[in-house]
């Protein structure tokens, strides 16, 4: 019996010896919605300053979550890395990610970017702006996200599929700013002037205004960033709305620490590190996005996109209506 | 499949008298255990029935439900009628027919199965839409594309999707073709049927079992996909399993619409059985080689230019442009992880693909050793998953990993006072093992339609020369089944090169494939970026596609 025991043993100890190394003292376990190509040099770069190696997968931020939920204490992970606020807020909500007090990151990063309950932090500012012809659009025929319901805009306006939580969050901060009722309308409006079908990314909104299928659109900066750089005489440029009111809508990449983590102490230092100048920028600058950290400025060409006023509303929000904006969208047709 | 010749179909197949019945449950065991292992993810999906109800349905049923219930539903009818014929259409020309090319034809037409649908469906909107290349070029040449066909519509998405899974058909079908010989024909001929009536009456009917085989395969890929169809913004069933989840964070209702969708799936195959009746496909006598009929003239130039086409849009179009995609991404991305990648992604898959046809050859035998109805219904629910949003099954696989965890550590700190964490989770073991689970259905079809062909008393001969059931499984099924085994392993290959959401969730640390690759570069929209992982995988794809076509013609010459 004795035997059969230690063999057992044997093999079940085997088979987890493949997972043991995840655990090892100065060691970072990261689960990333973020992609390799983008946080790779950060976790790099992290590991020359302190020695700390961070191991990673990426993957959709659902299914990460889903991985975390069912792991539970045994999870190997310290940090969730991701995409969006309402993916973070959804974490908190699900109780995996745990509390951070820290002076450094309430300082670095500003309130609207931050969990109210400080589960988890914004690091990098994705805003989701206008994007207009050249060719056939002025700039002072343009003023705010509303404005893109006006009947001028008929047949002109192209837009990305509803399904991308980029939108449900524009609509999310919508509701929260002048209830459902009047933002139900404003999805019809947008509907009704919609040149062509729904598009299923971003890049092909700029790429069919610079065609000529429509004239204006709504799209994240770093798509346009990117398509510019591919392409200098890209026929279509960027407009900040709603600068005399709310300000551009803006969403976040960032990260929390996980309820279980064995290495809370490190993950809130990498937390932190990030937050400071040099991830800051490193941050930004590889996916064309702006700093969380207000101290740091944006580079090259998107700082040459000048200074616009940002949306104040805490990210939280769009996590926390993003049902009820998925709704919204669906009852007025908005695929 | 169920029944043996006649009356003696209450009986086990095998033994004729109960006494031969004896050492049947070690292979019942093994093959239940195996059922159950693939079965329990799917199980886990079935479960979320288990909760309340939530309020997201209701409001699926108010908005979009309708619609997307039609556009499943045309999407069903048209990639399913588009894969039968091209499928079965080319699967004659080659098997049976001499035309220009064919020699090329005949295992060229393989290759569309390396190439994942969300690939193809990403070069078509990317040359075809508005702000395309070709509509460009009409523009600047007639100054108006207004009259160009819109791709992104119902007709791009069944086009695109009939395209990318015809392969199934036509693989299965062309076996199936090659099996019969021409001996069967030419015995029409002469009874007087013409050419067509014979294919139609003859042929046709004989490769039933393939064909079904090789659209259901086809179809149950159209109904899990939700990368194509995304690109083509064509909501779909599987658009509301992920709104669900992603957009209502709302995973149980997630599941339960996944669930639906299997039970269609689960009452759709069965109907297709039952239809068949309970006809026999086995063959008989010695195949050959035989002489192909000779097409010329106008036939002979029909029959090469289809193949021609179906070549040039579902293989040579895409791959050039990946190609030129990938030359401008090398410059910077082209390194020597790439090696790495291409290791992870061939050695699971070749590892996977030996494991699933093992499992698939022991299920299959032992439904033929004692044909319950408790083994048929474990086997059909275990061959469901195919059919599973790739997610939603990773999900179902993962939490059954994490469960088994739970159970071993339990017992390790009751017996041992030994305190484990994840035992399996996050191990390659786990993430083959998702693999079997994933594509068992696509192992088992080839290899349960080629012990269709083995006539049972070949099996009870050698069971009356006193044969045990290894060696009737080893020394006569085996070689008979070598072809169906290999075309399952190596479909298994290429459809784990190609598998994204499992590979994503449960890999270990650092066992990134090209998929993965893919992934990273197409979830920030980065297309163009993503072209060298796919043009890589596309070409280690080819390898088990061209295998696959060697194999099966190298059998009959």
């Amino acid at each position: 019996m004795k035997a059969v025991k230690s063999f057992i043993l044997g093999v079940v100890v085997l088979a987890s010896g493949l997972n043991l190394p995840a655990h090892a003292a100065d060691e970072l376990v990261a689960y990333s919605a973020r992609k390799e190509h983008l946080v790779r040099p950060l976790f790099d770069a992290y590991t020359k300053e302190t020695g700390t190696r961070i191991r990673f997968i990426t993957d959709k931020a659902g299914p990460l979550l889903q991985r975390l939920k069912a792991e539970g204490a045994n999870t190997p992970a310290d940090l969730l890395i991701t995409v969006d606020a309402g993916n973070l807020w959804r974490a908190a909500e699900d109780g995996v990610l745990q509390k951070v007090r820290s002076r450094t990151l309430r300082k670095n990063i500003p309130a609207h970017l931050r969990d109210p309950g400080n589960q988890w932090f914004g690091l990098s500012v994705r805003a989701r702006t206008i994007v207009y012809s050249t060719e056939r659009v002025k700039p002072s025929d343009l003023s705010t996200y509303e404005d893109l319901t006006d009947s001028k805009w008929k047949k002109r306006l192209c837009l990305r599929t509803s399904k991308k939580v980029y939108n449900q969050s524009l609509v999310a901060t919508m509701i929260a700013r002048m209830g459902e009722e009047k933002t139900e309308n404003l999805v019809r409006g947008w509907v009704a002037n919609l040149a062509t079908d729904v598009f299923s990314n971003d890049t092909a909104v700029i790429k069919a205004i610079d065609a000529g299928q429509c004239d204006v659109g709504i799209v994240n900066t770093y798509y346009y960033g990117r398509q510019k750089k591919k392409d200098p005489k890209l026929a279509a440029a960027l407009f900040w709305p709603n600068q005399k009111n709310s300000g551009v809508h803006v969403n976040i990449s960032g990260a929390g620490v996980t309820k279980y983590a064995k290495n809370r102490k490190v993950a809130v230092d990498f937390l932190e590190w990030m937050s400071k100048p040099t991830a800051q920028t490193m941050l930004a600058e590889g996916n064309m996005e702006y700093p969380a950290n207000p101290e740091v400025k944006a580079h090259g060409m998107v700082a040459s996109w000048g200074d616009f006023k940002q949306d104040k509303l805490n990210v939280s929000n769009a996590g926390k209506l993003q049902s009820r904006a998925v709704m919204i969208m669906d009852r007025a047709g908005y695929r | 499949m169920s029944s043996s010749v006649s009356s003696r179909s209450a009986k086990p197949e095998l033994g004729f008298s109960g006494s031969l019945d004896v050492g049947v449950w070690q292979w019942r065991l093994a093959s239940l255990l195996i059922a159950a292992i693939v079965a329990t993810p799917i199980l886990i999906v079935f479960a979320s029935w288990l909760g309340p109800p939530s309020d997201v349905w209701r409001h699926l049923a108010d908005t979009v439900l309708a619609g997307i219930l039609r556009n499943t539903f045309v999407l069903v009818l048209g990639v399913g009628s588009g894969v039968f014929i091209i499928g079965v259409s080319l699967a004659w020309l080659t098997s049976m027919c001499e035309f220009p090319g064919r020699r090329i034809f005949e295992w060229a037409l393989m290759l569309p199965l390396a190439i994942p649908a969300y690939v193809l469906a990403f070069v078509a909107v990317g040359l075809l839409d508005f702000s395309g290349p070709v509509q460009g070029f009409l523009r600047s040449v007639f100054g108006s594309s207004a009259w160009f066909p819109n791709v992104r519509s119902e007709t791009g998405v069944v086009l695109v999707m009939t395209l990318a899974f015809y392969p199934y058909v036509y693989m299965l079908a062309r076996t199936a073709f090659l099996g019969q010989g021409r001996n069967v024909l030419d015995t029409g001929r002469v009874l007087g049927l013409s050419p067509w009536a014979s294919f139609f009456r003859i042929s046709l009917p004989m490769a039933r079992p393939a064909i079904a085989a090789g659209v259901a395969l086809a179809l149950m890929e159209t109904l899990a996909d939700f990368g194509a169809v995304s690109i083509f913004n064509y909501d779909t069933f599987t658009t509301a399993i992920y709104k669900s989840w992603f957009g209502f964070f709302d995973l149980a209702t997630a599941a339960q619409l996944a669930s639906l969708l299997l039970m269609f799936v689960a009452i759709a195959l069965v109907v297709e059985k039952q239809m068949r009746g309970r006809a026999r496909y086995d063959v008989t006598g010695k195949l050959a080689r035989e002489q192909r009929f000779c097409l010329s003239g106008w036939r002979a130039v029909g029959a090469t230019t289809a193949a021609s086409m179906v070549m040039l849009f579902a293989f040579v179009i895409p791959v050039l442009q990946l190609a030129g995609w990938s030359w401008e991404a090398a410059r910077y991305d082209l390194d020597s992880r790439y090696f790495l990648f291409f290791f992870n992604t061939v050695s699971l898959g070749a590892i996977a693909a030996g494991l699933t046809a093992l499992a698939a050859i022991l299920l299959a035998y032992t439904y033929r050793l004692r044909p319950e109805t408790f083994t048929r219904i474990a086997i059909r629910f275990a061959t469901l998953g195919y059919a599973l949003p790739g997610s939603v099954l990773a999900v179902g696989i993962m939490l059954s990993f994490v469960w088994l965890d739970k159970q071993i550590a339990a017992v390790f700190l009751s017996l041992f006072d030994v305190k484990l964490t994840l035992v399996f989770t996050g191990t390659v073991f786990a993430l083959l093992l998702a693999y079997v689970v994933r594509f068992m259905a696509v192992a088992y079809g080839p290899v349960d339609s080629a012990f269709e062909r083995i006539k049972p008393s070949l099996l009870q001969a050698a069971r009356s020369l006193g044969a045990s059931n290894w060696q009737i499984l080893w020394r006569v099924s085996v070689p008979m089944l070598k072809a169906g085994a290999f075309s399952a392993a190596l479909l298994v290959f290429v459809e784990v090169m190609k598998e994204m959401p499992a590979t994503l969730l449960l890999r270990p640390f650092g066992w990134d494939t090209l998929a993965t690759r893919i992934f990273e570069m197409t979830a920030e929209g980065e297309w163009e970026r993503a072209a060298l992982p796919a043009l890589t995988l596309v070409l280690a794809g080819l390898v088990p596609v061209i295998m696959l076509v060697r194999r099966s013609d190298s059998k009959w010459s």
